[in-house]
């Protein structure tokens, strides 16, 4: 593959600078080497160093440059440049204030997180070297864990743009039902109660935009739907 | 202001929202049997059709089951686009209304029957 020219239209905002958001339209030069679309965004930014954006570790573990590519949330260093449509439409994540150009204010998200209580709740006596799983019970978290709090999926879900402050979102309900999954933790029943409620859990409707848009390959659905199914289990 | 939430409801309905939709899809395959066998063919076989028993008692409990269904969605329309809380209450309130007065209607059509 030789040196190509990709076209790119960007979302920029500066909200010291700009009155309202607008889309720059700007093309690149590409080597052979540049094949994710991370690689052309470090460029960009060479190019014009007013564009600003999140990145860190470039290789989908760190969950920082997720955008909104081409219309679809994803992480930029998974995304490959040939996949895409030109000019490649980049936008910051749907439904989330933004602070500057692809940079959106995670707060809520990382608040509806924290709402769950991501950590292992055990009342037993601290074991001298670790709380031990079987395998099988291990294998439970497994599609759970996994999950880098990117905010692909729920800033994807309309029921996450229209209720942020109250419905937990795909990737906050994923992270609770690894918890609930976990055969270590004790706080099923408090876990559950915190989610029995027509926001928090219930603004879910199976509409699986978060599936679509797991860079991770994840299911939160799936997940919601278990949740669902442990409650009714305990109520009848 | 304080965010509230912890309502502790939700689970009810979303079960009952799924039990009224297996209601519906039942009633719905008994009317098309029905119309396959020529229910709509004379206004006297319309009629014997609808004041059967059986039929009468399913046609009723899939008006509630309607109802029912119909007021979890639509509560839930209110809940995801109306924000001021007396507007949705007030909202709630019409929708609840609405169905109950439906639903006694459709009771007073098959008790004529």
């Amino acid at each position: 593959m030789e040196s190509r020219t990709v076209q790119f239209r960007i979302y920029r905002y500066d909200p010291d600078k700009d009155a309202k958001p607008w889309m720059q339209d700007i093309s690149l030069e590409l080597e052979e080497t540049d094949h994710k679309l991370l690689d052309a965004i470090v460029k960009l930014k060479a190019k014009d160093d007013g564009i600003a954006f999140r990145r860190s570790c470039r290789e989908g573990v760190c969950g920082s440059d997720a955008m909104n590519i081409n219309g679809k949330n994803g992480l930029a260093c998974l995304t490959d440049i040939e996949s895409l449509k030109q000019p490649i439409v980049l936008r910051p994540l749907p439904g989330l204030p933004v602070i500057r150009d692809l940079i959106v204010d995670m707060t809520q998200f990382f608040a509806q997180y924290h709402s769950i209580k991501p950590y292992l709740v055990n009342y037993d006596p601290l074991p001298e070297r670790e709380r031990l799983q079987s395998p099988e019970d291990r294998d439970e978290l497994d599609g759970l864990y996994e999950c880098i709090l990117c905010a692909c999926c729920s800033t994807a879900c309309p029921s996450f743009w229209w209720n942020p402050d109250k419905f937990v979102g795909p990737a906050g309900l994923l992270a609770a039902y690894r918890f609930l999954a976990d055969t270590r933790d004790q706080a099923t029943s408090e876990r559950l109660d915190n989610l029995d409620d027509p926001y928090r859990l219930f603004r879910c409707h199976s509409i699986m935009n978060c599936v679509d848009a797991c860079p991770k390959g994840l299911n939160p659905t799936k997940a919601i739907g278990k949740i669902k199914d442990m409650m009714m289990r305990r109520a009848v | 202001m304080r965010t509230t939430t912890g309502a502790h409801y939700g689970l009810r309905d979303w079960i009952f929202q799924r039990i009224t939709a297996v209601v519906m899809a039942v009633y719905t395959i008994v009317v098309a049997v029905g119309l396959f066998f020529g229910i709509h063919d004379t206004s006297e076989r319309w009629h014997a059709f609808f004041a059967f028993g059986p039929v009468k008692f399913l046609t009723f409990l899939f008006a509630l089951c309607l109802c029912y269904h119909a007021w979890i969605g639509i509560r839930d329309i209110w809940m995801d686009y109306v924000k001021p809380v007396w507007v949705r209450l007030t909202l709630h309130s019409l929708t609840l209304l609405a169905l109950l007065g439906y639903a006694g209607w459709c009771l007073e059509i098959l008790w004529r029957l």
